[in-house]
């Protein structure tokens, strides 16, 4: 099903662009959400010398990843920096302040990653920040190490098994043991790998031998 | 849109400076497209399986790998086309990784020919994936000691999905090749149909001379993984097999032509069409 929407753009100045952009069903229902009220982007800016970077950090604590919306972009480590840009550089007049959000992908064919960085502008358009620049970067490669502890327990709490600590245990031995994963329903550690390849990227697919619940791992990278 | 131009990228960048921020080797555009391109085309190979594969788990591990490549190829193509935007002023030369990937012609393409081989069966596709991904994981560990930092950063990310791919189809080799009478003939029979197009991946093209890969090591190293697996797979490397080239030129097999039929159809018959 094919949806005709405004839209503002991925990417470029939210104030220039209004095109009209046909989305897709699964882009509808994640542009649904992220607009709850009908944004305005207003005076409520701040001005310039009122940076304030904890306050960028809360906003992005709010945008979510699309695919596991359990955990915030900011719990799974993909947010390296914010930083505040020189505002002549976004062609705008006034005094709205320039941020620029350095983000880094988890996988290399992360499909999200679009969508995450489309959210984060609209997340940061509601709370008056209009100037944002997205910047992706790939080096340091991302790691499973950068996931927050808070993100972990809430990963569990969805179903999802958690990372190991990667230098602990990945390794490249063929047919080497299956990394003991604790059963995030029933904590057991009998379980076993059915697949290195789950339903994203980033999961591998295990079951738990004692509650024979089958689950995803968020495989450590 | 024509033919992109990338042959006057070292030039440009040196006038710009802009080769202090990125380090630029001659002809790194037709190298990123070669590897582009290789990505992209096995990705498109391997996703012809979905909805297919024997059975569902692995269905979605082979389209799992589909989707890394081509987030590789995409790094690839992204860094191409900022290159290739850089050497020139003509708005009609410009172009993005949507040009490079859909509107250039099989001559331009410089991609492996083992790549665009046919899947045949799941033991072909196994095979095909097996030696690529052993062959892709040794150059791009060479390739981090490349000077041009961009270059590193996308081959160091892809060296961590790679990892898991060569684990992956090496497993699969080995359980196919040591599994059933039916499936050992077939994994004897892909090694017939695929060897011969292994030899280009370790004869440099022009546009890898400067980019300091030492094939000779590379070939040593692979042929040294490749017969580890295979004795545990019962297989062996078959001798006197000549040796296919020219996918790395835009020369290829006559599977090439409709590989792009399929995948630039749409953006040539709707041209700027948007998803």
């Amino acid at each position: 099903m094919v949806i005709a929407q405004n839209l503002y753009p991925a990417s470029g100045n939210f104030e220039r662009v209004n095109s009209f952009k046909v989305l897709n069903m699964q882009e509808f229902s994640s542009y649904n959400l992220s607009i709850k009220n009908e944004i305005t982007v207003s005076s409520k800016a701040p001005p310039l010398e009122e940076f304030g970077e904890a306050a960028i950090w809360q906003i992005l604590e709010t945008v979510c990843d699309p695919e596991v919306p359990v955990l915030s972009i900011l719990d799974l480590g993909i947010v390296r920096n914010v930083k505040q840009l020189p505002y002549t550089l976004l062609g705008n007049e006034g005094t709205d302040v320039g941020v620029e959000i350095i983000i880094t992908p988890t996988y290399s064919g992360c499909p999200a990653m679009d969508m995450i960085s489309m959210n984060i502008k609209l997340a940061m358009a509601e709370q008056g920040y209009k100037n944002v620049k997205i910047t992706f970067i790939l080096s340091p490669a991302w790691t499973t190490d950068w996931m927050s502890e808070a993100g972990k327990e809430k990963l569990k709490a969805y179903g999802i098994a958690p990372p190991n600590i990667r230098q602990q245990v990945c390794n490249n031995n063929l047919f080497a043991p299956d990394e003991a994963v604790a059963c995030p329903h029933c904590n057991s550690f009998h379980t076993h790998r059915i697949s290195e390849f789950g339903s994203t990227a980033c999961k591998a697919l295990y079951q738990c031998d004692d509650c024979k619940e089958p689950f995803d791992y968020f495989k450590c990278h | 849109m024509g033919e992109p131009e990338i042959s006057n990228i070292k030039k440009t960048y040196e006038q710009s400076g802009s080769s202090k921020v990125l380090p630029c080797r001659e002809d790194i555009g037709g190298f990123l497209l070669h590897l582009a391109d290789t990505t992209l085309i096995l990705s498109q190979r391997n996703s012809e399986w979905c909805g297919h594969g024997p059975v569902l788990e692995q269905d979605i591990a082979l389209t799992n790998i589909s989707l890394d490549l081509l987030g590789q190829s995409r790094y690839f193509y992204q860094y191409a086309a900022n290159l290739i935007n850089l050497s020139t002023d003509q708005p009609e030369h410009r172009a993005t990784e949507d040009s490079l990937a859909y509107l250039r012609k099989e001559r331009a393409f410089k991609n492996l020919l083992l790549t665009e081989h046919p899947n045949g069966d799941w033991g072909q596709t196994i095979l095909r994936q097996y030696l690529f991904s052993q062959y892709q994981y040794l150059l791009f560990i060479q390739l981090q000691q490349s000077n041009d930092e961009q270059l590193v950063a996308i081959t160091a990310k892809a060296l961590k999905e790679i990892s898991y791919h060569v684990r992956w189809s090496s497993e699969w080799v080995i359980r196919l090749g040591d599994g059933t009478l039916e499936s050992h003939q077939r994994m004897l029979q892909a090694v017939l149909a695929l060897w011969s197009y292994t030899g280009e991946m370790f004869v440099a093209a022009d546009y890898e001379i400067g980019m300091s890969i030492d094939f000779t090591a590379l070939k040593n190293e692979w042929l040294k993984n490749v017969n580890i697996i295979f004795d545990a797979a019962i297989l062996s490397i078959p001798e006197n097999v000549f040796m296919q080239t020219g996918g790395k030129n835009g020369i290829h097999t006559e599977h090439m032509g409709y590989i792009l039929a399929e995948l630039q159809y749409v953006q040539r018959a709707y041209p700027n069409s948007e998803w």
